[in-house]
């Protein structure tokens, strides 16, 4: 099977399998036998320079995606408040500077609905499709969806929760969310109505932030007290449709994360800040398949993974601009 | 879990399939299963809105949380803004790209539903500030200002027999400056083909005269007449989707 091939099933719900040795190129299982052999020698001194680093690194991705996110939804709120006029509507669909712009998600559910495509629909789904072919798919969940920002909020408190062993994690299976995906298609195309858009945090939420508060913002704060006592980044690990869509986009996407095994010292780092820490399953000892290998599609972007790994064994790479090192 | 998430969003679909709530849509709303259908919730029709009439429901509502609706006793359409920019700004065609003046639109059909209570009705006048001072509603009042709405609340009325339905009707404003051969912005084509509404003097059976708010072929249920009904409850409303023809039966 394909390494793409292989990261759209991990994508869709499949669980990480360990690489068989015939898939690795020769090149990298050298130097996984290599790291082998130079074994246990460092370990006790990588853990500490790993624990100094995750204390004092600079979270430079996170920095720009907050403001980015930030910035986004400031436009679309100013843009009505303050009636600037740069990028009216809402996530779900909108005019940048006259321009439109259609969430693919919801124009997908629209299109179930309705079954007729009209124009301006189909110009701003075309226009926003590029922008995330170019931008690398789901970075519109960690780079723009204003649910994740939240979420992110009610991770730290999950996580610090945890720490004190006041609750427990659960993790549910993954393929939930192709479930819910099929669900919700078909409920659009039986029902004639954009079922998941009253459900959905990030149409809600944005609404929320440009319209004024509505009573719906109670299911986003259930979905967050669900996160924050019983199950880490539930919606958008096991449910969110949107995520998906991104997803399916950034199969194609020329943006990714590339991960080079040659400095890294398999301490996992990457994982525990990770929403999708499968697509990170080629930083375990010995499962890269080579040298140089990008993320799977269920990668957001994010850059979390970048910002906390010590030997810069992970960075943005844009096929055909960048070089891998 | 896939089983809540789903079973919560069905909840939600089931008066809205009924249609338990049904609400005035803006101009050029497809009929409403469509509509529901069709509308992306990006509240773009809000946005471009001189008098800020549309608003977006809420998740218990039973429409579906963010589909655009019209409150016509809050804040009725007056298409002050000529050139239908809610029809222009939708990105999905739930408001439908195929009319173009307001006099085309179909939202609902007025009517008369407290004839008693109706001041015209009892041929009493009107003096005063409609909806009181405290009403936030806007309505353009073409002498005053060509271009701004201004707030109901500042509108001073006195009138010997209480016409406001009919006085403050976007299509009778309309039709009474192309009778004067003066068309908003000089288009000819924002002329509407037929009146909306006219007060027809009746003789009661005990010989005393009344004004009857008679809703006539021309009348498109933008709900100015419902806003600024005086009486507490608004003496004449509208049927959301009403047409003449179904009213009427097609007779003038």
């Amino acid at each position: 099977m394909k390494i793409g091939r292989y990261c759209v099933n991990i994508m869709l719900g499949q669980s990480p399998v360990k690489t068989l040795p015939e898939k690795i190129s020769p090149e990298a299982q050298e130097l996984h036998e290599r790291k082998k052999e130079s074994g246990e020698l460092d370990k006790f001194k990588i853990r500490e320079a790993h624990q100094i680093y995750r204390d004092n690194h600079k979270k430079k991705w996170k920095r720009r995606r907050w403001t980015t996110l930030v910035l986004i939804n400031l436009l679309f709120v100013f843009s009505y408040a303050l009636d600037i006029q740069v990028l009216e509507g809402a996530l779900t669909a909108s005019r940048f500077l006259g321009f439109h712009m259609a969430d693919l998600n919801s124009a997908l559910q629209v299109v179930l609905a309705f079954k007729v495509v009209v124009i301006n629909l189909l110009i701003g789904t075309v226009t926003v499709l590029i922008i995330w072919l170019l931008l690398g798919g789901r970075a519109f969940c960690s780079w723009v969806c204003p649910y994740h920002l939240i979420s992110e909020f009610a991770e730290m408190i999950h996580l610090k929760l945890i720490e004190k062993k006041i609750i427990k994690n659960h993790i549910f299976n993954r393929k939930a969310r192709l479930y819910l995906y099929i669900i919700f298609a078909l409920l659009a195309l039986v029902t004639g109505y954009t079922v998941f858009e009253t459900i959905s945090p990030t149409g809600i939420l944005s609404r929320a932030l440009i319209y004024g508060p509505t009573v719906a913002l109670l299911w986003v704060l259930f979905l967050l007290t669900v996160e924050i006592f019983y199950s880490r980044r539930a919606w958008c690990r096991y449910a969110c449709p949107i995520g998906l869509t991104y997803g399916f986009v950034g199969i194609f996407s020329p943006l990714k994360i590339n991960y080079n095994v040659d400095a890294c010292h398999h301490e996992g780092d990457c994982r525990k800040v990770c929403l999708v820490p499968h697509v990170l399953e080629w930083t375990i000892k010995g499962r890269a398949p080579k040298i140089n290998v990008e993320l799977g599609p269920d990668c957001t972007r994010c850059g979390m993974c970048v910002d906390v790994c010590p030997t810069d064994s992970l960075s943005y790479h844009f096929k055909g601009l960048s070089k891998k090192k | 879990m896939v089983a809540g998430v789903t079973g919560f969003s069905l909840l939600n679909l089931i008066p809205t399939m009924t249609n338990a709530n049904p609400r005035l849509r803006p101009p050029g709303a497809l009929d409403e299963k469509e509509y529901l259908a069709s509308c992306i919730k990006c509240g773009q029709c809000v946005q471009v809105c001189p008098v800020e009439a549309i608003e977006l429901a809420d998740i218990f509502d039973g429409q579906g949380q963010g589909a655009a609706y019209i409150d016509a006793r809050a804040q009725a359409c007056d298409f002050s803004c000529d050139g239908l920019q809610c029809v222009l700004a939708c990105p999905t065609g739930a408001l439908t790209h195929e009319i173009n003046y307001p006099h085309e639109t179909r939202m609902g059909y007025a009517r008369l539903e407290l004839p008693d209570q109706c001041l015209a009705m009892q041929g009493a006048g009107f003096n005063g500030i409609t909806r009181g001072v405290e009403y936030g509603g806007k309505l353009r009042f073409d002498k005053i200002d060509r271009w701004n709405p201004l707030p109901l609340n500042e509108q001073y009325f006195d009138l010997e027999l209480c016409d406001l339905c009919v006085r403050l009707c976007p299509i009778e404003i309309r039709a009474d400056q192309c009778d004067a051969g003066t068309p908003p912005s000089n288009d000819i084509n924002q002329c509407p083909p037929n009146r909306a509404i006219e007060l027809m003097l009746e003789t009661t059976p005990e010989g005393r005269a009344q004004y009857r708010p008679t809703i006539l072929e021309g009348c498109v249920g933008c709900g100015v007449c419902e806003m600024v009904c005086p009486t507490t409850a608004p003496s004449i409303v509208i049927d959301q989707r009403a047409t003449w023809e179904q009213i009427t039966g097609g007779q003038a």
